[in-house]
C-alpha cells in the first residue's frame, strides 16, 4: 500500500515537472543562471572564449534542437544531403553557432534582461518566447526564442536578435555554397571556419 | 549638403541599374556586383580608419563618458524620431518620445543622462526609411552605400530626409558642426565594435551575412518587432 502510494506520488511529481517547466520560465531561469555566472567571472568578461563555450555547452546547449536549426538553414538542400552529410552539417553548424553565441556572451556586462510572459494557447506546441536587453542610449534589443515542445521538454530551434534570425541568415550563404561546391563543399567550408575560430580563441575581445 | 547631392546621384544610378540588371542569385539583391565592390571598399576604409579610431576611443575614455556621449546624440535624434512617430500615426509613442527629449534635455543635462528611460519612457528606433515602409513602400533593391554601408533603395531615399531632420546638420558654426559629426561617427562605430567582432565570428561570407541580417533587421524595425511570418515550404520538416 505504502509503496504504491509513493509510486503514484512520484508519477504525479514527474508528470507535473514535465508539464510545468513552461518555455518562458525555462528561458528566464537559464538567462538568470548564465548572466549570474558571467557577472562574477572576470575571465569571461575579458574574453576567455574557452570558458564561455564550456558554460554554453553545459547550460544552454541541451535546450536547443540543432538538427532542426540545420534543416531550416539548409532549406530544400537538406534533402540533397545523405544522412551522413546531414550529421556532419549539424555538428559543424552547431560548433559555429555555439562559438557565435559564446562570443556574444563575452560582451555581456550587466544589462537588464527582461523575459516577457508567454502569449500562447495552452495546446500550442510551438511558441515564441520574447525577451529584451536594455542598453543605454539605444532602443532595447529584442531576443526572441522560437521553441517547440518535445518529449524531452521545450527546445529552441531559432534565436532572433533584433529580428535577425541566427539560423535563416545563413540560408543564402549555404545555398550558394551548395550550388557552387555541393553539400561536401559546404561541410568543408564550415569545418574550415570552425578551425579558424579555434586558432584564435581569444578573439572575442577588442 | 554636398553629401546629400552625392547620395542622390548614387541612388538615381542604383535605381537605373536595378532596372536593367540581370538577376543572378538573390532577387532582393540585383546589384550584387556593385554592392560587393562597395562593401569591400567600405571594409577597407573601416579597417584603415574607423575601426582603429573607435578602438582608441574605447581604450581612452571610461565607459560612463562613452555612454554620456552616446546618450547626448541619442537625445538629439529623439526629435526626428518624434516626427517619424507622427508621420506613422503612432501618436502615443510620439508623445512619449518628445517627452523623452524634453526631460533628457533639461533634467538629463543636455541629454547626457538618459533620465527618461529610468522613469519608463522607452527609447524607440524610427527613421524616414521606416516611415516609407510603414506607408507600404517595399525595400527596392538592396544597396550598399559608400561610407554609409548597408541600405536599400527605399531606405536610401529615407536617408535624404533623415539628413534634413538631423539637428547637427543645422548648426551654423562650421568647426562645432564638424567636431560633432566626427565625435558622433566615432561614438557610433565604437558602439558597434562588439557587433562587428561577432560578425567576424559568425559569417562564412561576410557580404551575404550582412545583407541578409540587414534586410531582416529593417523588416523587424518597420513592423516594430512583429513582422508578418513568412510561411515558406522550406521551413517544414522534410522528415
Amino acid at each position: 500500500m505504502k509503496t504504491s502510494f509513493c509510486f503514484v506520488l512520484a508519477l504525479i511529481a514527474s508528470a507535473a515537472q514535465a508539464q510545468e517547466t513552461a518555455p518562458d520560465v525555462l528561458v528566464k531561469s537559464i538567462t538568470h543562471d548564465v548572466t549570474a555566472i558571467i557577472k562574477q567571472d572576470k575571465d569571461i568578461q575579458s574574453g576567455n572564449l574557452t570558458k564561455v563555450i564550456a558554460l554554453v555547452e553545459t547550460k544552454i546547449l541541451p535546450h536547443f534542437n540543432f538538427t532542426r536549426m540545420t534543416q531550416i538553414a539548409m532549406a530544400r538542400n537538406w534533402r540533397l544531403a545523405t544522412p551522413e552529410q546531414q550529421k556532419e552539417l549539424t555538428s559543424e553548424f552547431k560548433t559555429l553557432l555555439v562559438r557565435t553565441y559564446s562570443t556574444a556572451l563575452t560582451s555581456y556586462r550587466d544589462q537588464a534582461i527582461d523575459v516577457k510572459p508567454l502569449r500562447a494557447k495552452p495546446g500550442d506546441t510551438e511558441v515564441t518566447v520574447r525577451s529584451e536587453v536594455k542598453q543605454p542610449g539605444a532602443q532595447s534589443v529584442t531576443i526572441d526564442y522560437e521553441m517547440e515542445k518535445t518529449p524531452a521538454g521545450w527546445k529552441a530551434f531559432d534565436v532572433k536578435i533584433g529580428g535577425v534570425s541566427l539560423v535563416t541568415t545563413y540560408r543564402e550563404t549555404f545555398a550558394s555554397e551548395v550550388r557552387e561546391h555541393g553539400v561536401d563543399g559546404l561541410v568543408k567550408s564550415l569545418a574550415a571556419k570552425n578551425r579558424q575560430g579555434e586558432a584564435r580563441p581569444r578573439s572575442g575581445k577588442t | 549638403m554636398n553629401g546629400v547631392k552625392r547620395l542622390s546621384a548614387v541612388l538615381t544610378l542604383a535605381w537605373g541599374l536595378a532596372g536593367c540588371a540581370t538577376s543572378g542569385g538573390n532577387p532582393a539583391d540585383p546589384l550584387e556586383p556593385f554592392n560587393r565592390a562597395m562593401f569591400s571598399f567600405n571594409d577597407t576604409v573601416d579597417n584603415a580608419v574607423m575601426k582603429p579610431v573607435a578602438k582608441g576611443y574605447r581604450a581612452v575614455l571610461p565607459g560612463f563618458v562613452r555612454t554620456g556621449i552616446t546618450n547626448f546624440f541619442s537625445n538629439l535624434e529623439d526629435v526626428w524620431i518624434t516626427v517619424n512617430d507622427l508621420l506613422q500615426g503612432k501618436f502615443l509613442q510620439g508623445g512619449g518620445d518628445f517627452t523623452r527629449f524634453l526631460f533628457n534635455s533639461t533634467i538629463g543635462l543636455l541629454g547626457v543622462i538618459d533620465f527618461a528611460s529610468d522613469i519608463g519612457l522607452e527609447k524607440h528606433n524610427e527613421d524616414f526609411g521606416q516611415t516609407l515602409g510603414r506607408w507600404g513602400l517595399g525595400n527596392g533593391a538592396y544597396l550598399v552605400l559608400p561610407f554609409l554601408g548597408p541600405s536599400t533603395v527605399r531606405d536610401g531615399f529615407g536617408l535624404l530626409l533623415d539628413f534634413k531632420g538631423d539637428l547637427v546638420v543645422r548648426i551654423n558654426d562650421v568647426p562645432t558642426r564638424n567636431s560633432l559629426y566626427a565625435t558622433r561617427l566615432v561614438s557610433k562605430r565604437s558602439d558597434l565594435l562588439d557587433a562587428t567582432n561577432l560578425l567576424d565570428q559568425a559569417a562564412l561570407d561576410r557580404y551575404s551575412f550582412v545583407r541578409d541580417a540587414w534586410l531582416q533587421r529593417r523588416l523587424d524595425l518597420v513592423y516594430d518587432g512583429d513582422p508578418p511570418r513568412e510561411h515558406s515550404k522550406d521551413d517544414e520538416d522534410p522528415r
